[in-house]
């Protein structure tokens, strides 16, 4: 048993001594793919982030009409957060509102003179954020037909709802787009992976074919090749995280540029364990599968 | 200890390779096939190390069917059998030492049993200075002497030898004969392929000879006559 993996370890680093080209092939394409999965899985974590900033973003504000008392607000209030489609709904007083207005203007000299003289035209409004993007419609719905309606001076969904579809449109775009890249990105470089390695392996057909005529039993003559299949894989490994980790520091501050809210590096950060974990498995698994079917055609005799 | 019965080949639909076979070789036996050239010895052996399945018939080795063995089980088969392929068949990326050393490895012998085993069979066939060397480094009688040495060095029951004084001249094909009388009285089987008239009738041994794919000739001393 102990000479037999010995034997394999010695059989494998003749392999990869003598096989030197093909294995740098193998490993370069191997670390093309785990490169190729990982930072398609971290793409989407990137573009998950940039769409729940943007979904945090959406809301609708229902306008009260002046002088309705804080008591109707409440219930109004009440009412509308036993929705099933309504997340989280922000009472704001026109008070609060007004000094809202007055924190986001307060250089502006003469808009706040003129506020001054017209005392406090605002209404007081509820902010509702849904749980999903077509309950807003929903909502606005709901208010159009309530008892309460004639409380309401008017739901800025009308207004808004050209901006909160595009931007549902362009993430859910997004996120069809990323689904297709990384399917078609996936199989071309498995297919690639697969072609590589039966070449590499093609000239061992005639010496496995001898090694089974001699006596060699099917492990003996394939453990080598799974071991120089995982190591393989292993250094293609090592090679894709340091190639990706180098990729995210420099390009970090291209991307602040285009996406403020977004670092790049610390995404990569948060996500290092799971990157780590993605590109291990890809790595030796394919080294090691892709050797298991390379061989297994040949050991027929 | 090797029986053949009733064995029938064919690859092309409108000839057979082999027709209606059947002998039986004992235990300690030295036998020789004579044939010409396509009259299907090399098919013979090649049935018996189940490098090809018969069309018809069985292959027994050691009351075993030999085509009845699980193909993850058949090395056990081919570590009892040496065989000298006629072309050979070294790993061409391997040294004439580990070519040699390859059939012991597989069977899971010590460092320094190799080493002395491989010495020993170097020095039989006279390819001490080659150790080092890769097949293609070789002339073609010396790649013949190291498929001899392979087919040797593990110490199997039976040899099959498929002509391997081939490509030797008169001084070493001599040499193997000697050798393979020199295993046979060690106690191997050994069974000679060849169409060398000179050895034949030197060696007076049992001979089948083969026409055609059939047996036409079965002798207990054999004399070449085609
Ligand atoms: N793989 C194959 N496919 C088709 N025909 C084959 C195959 N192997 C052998 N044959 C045919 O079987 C017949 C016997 O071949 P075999 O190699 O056994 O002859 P042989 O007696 O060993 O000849 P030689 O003395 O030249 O080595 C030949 O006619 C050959 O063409
Ligand atoms: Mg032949």
């Amino acid at each position: 048993m102990f000479i037999s993996i010995k034997r394999i370890f010695q059989i494998a680093i003749m392999i990869l001594k003598r096989q030197g080209l093909a294995t740098f092939a193998m490993i370069f394409v191997i670390a093309i793919t785990c490169l190729q999965v990982s930072s398609m899985f971290l793409l989407g974590k990137i573009s998950q982030s940039l769409i729940l900033d943007l979904e945090e973003k959406v809301d609708i504000s229902v306008y009260l009409k002046m002088g309705t008392s804080e008591e109707d607000i409440f219930s109004i209030k009440e009412k509308l957060s036993q929705a099933p489609q309504v997340k989280k709904i922000e009472y704001v007083s026109s008070e609060e509102a007004r000094e809202i207005f007055i924190e986001r203007h307060k250089d502006d000299l003469l808009l706040m003179e003129s506020l001054v003289q017209v005392g406090n035209p605002f209404l007081a409004s509820l902010n509702i954020k849904a749980f999903m993007p077509d309950h807003y419609e929903e909502i606005a719905n709901l208010l159009e037909n309530s008892s309460f309606r004639d409380l309401v001076e008017k739901v800025d969904y009308y207004q808004r709802k050209p901006v909160i579809e595009r931007i549902f449109a362009i993430t859910s775009g997004i996120n069809k787009a990323l689904l297709f890249l990384s399917l078609v990105l996936g199989s071309l470089t498995i297919l690639i992976t697969f072609n590589t390695i039966r070449l590499a392996t093609y000239s061992l057909r005639e010496e496995i074919e001898i090694e089974r005529l001699v006596g060699a039993s099917d492990w003996f003559i394939r453990g080598p090749f799974l071991l120089q299949g995982g190591i393989s894989g292993l250094l293609a490994f090592l090679i894709s995280l340091s190639i990706l980790s180098l990729a995210c520091f420099f390009l970090t501050p291209q991307l602040k540029a285009l996406f403020p809210d977004l670092s790049l590096f610390s995404c990569f950060g948060e996500n290092f364990f799971s990157i780590l974990l993605i590109q291990f498995l890809t790595g030796t698994g394919l080294g090691v599968f892709s050797s298991f079917i390379a061989t297994r055609k040949y050991l027929k005799i | 200890m090797i029986q053949f019965n009733k064995v029938t080949k064919i690859f092309s639909p409108n000839s057979a390779a082999l027709e209606n076979i059947s002998f039986k070789i004992n235990e300690t036996e030295f036998v020789s096939i004579v044939g010409k050239s396509g009259a299907g010895k090399t098919t013979l052996f090649k049935l018996l190390l189940v490098e090809e399945t018969p069309t018809k018939g069985k292959v027994f080795f050691e009351n075993q069917d030999v085509h009845k063995i699980n193909r993850s089980q058949l090395y056990k088969l081919r570590r009892k059998i040496g065989m000298v392929f006629q072309d050979y068949k070294l790993l061409p990326s391997n040294t004439v030492y580990e070519n040699i050393a390859y059939v012991m490895k597989v069977i899971g012998a010590s460092d320094e049993d190799i080493h002395r085993s491989v010495s020993k069979v170097l020095e039989i066939v006279g390819l001490e200075e080659k150790v080092h060397n890769f097949p293609r480094e070789l002339s073609i009688g010396q790649r013949q002497r190291v498929a001899i040495a392979r087919a040797l060095v593990h110490r199997p029951k039976v040899i099959l030898a498929d002509e391997p004084t081939g490509n030797l001249d008169p001084y070493h094909t001599s040499e193997i004969i000697q050798l393979l009388l020199k295993i046979h009285d060690l106690g191997t089987t050994v069974i000679l392929a060849t169409h060398n008239k000179e050895i034949i009738n030197s060696l007076e041994k049992r001979t089948i000879t083969l026409e055609n794919g059939k047996v036409i000739r079965d002798d207990k001393k054999g004399r070449f006559i085609l």
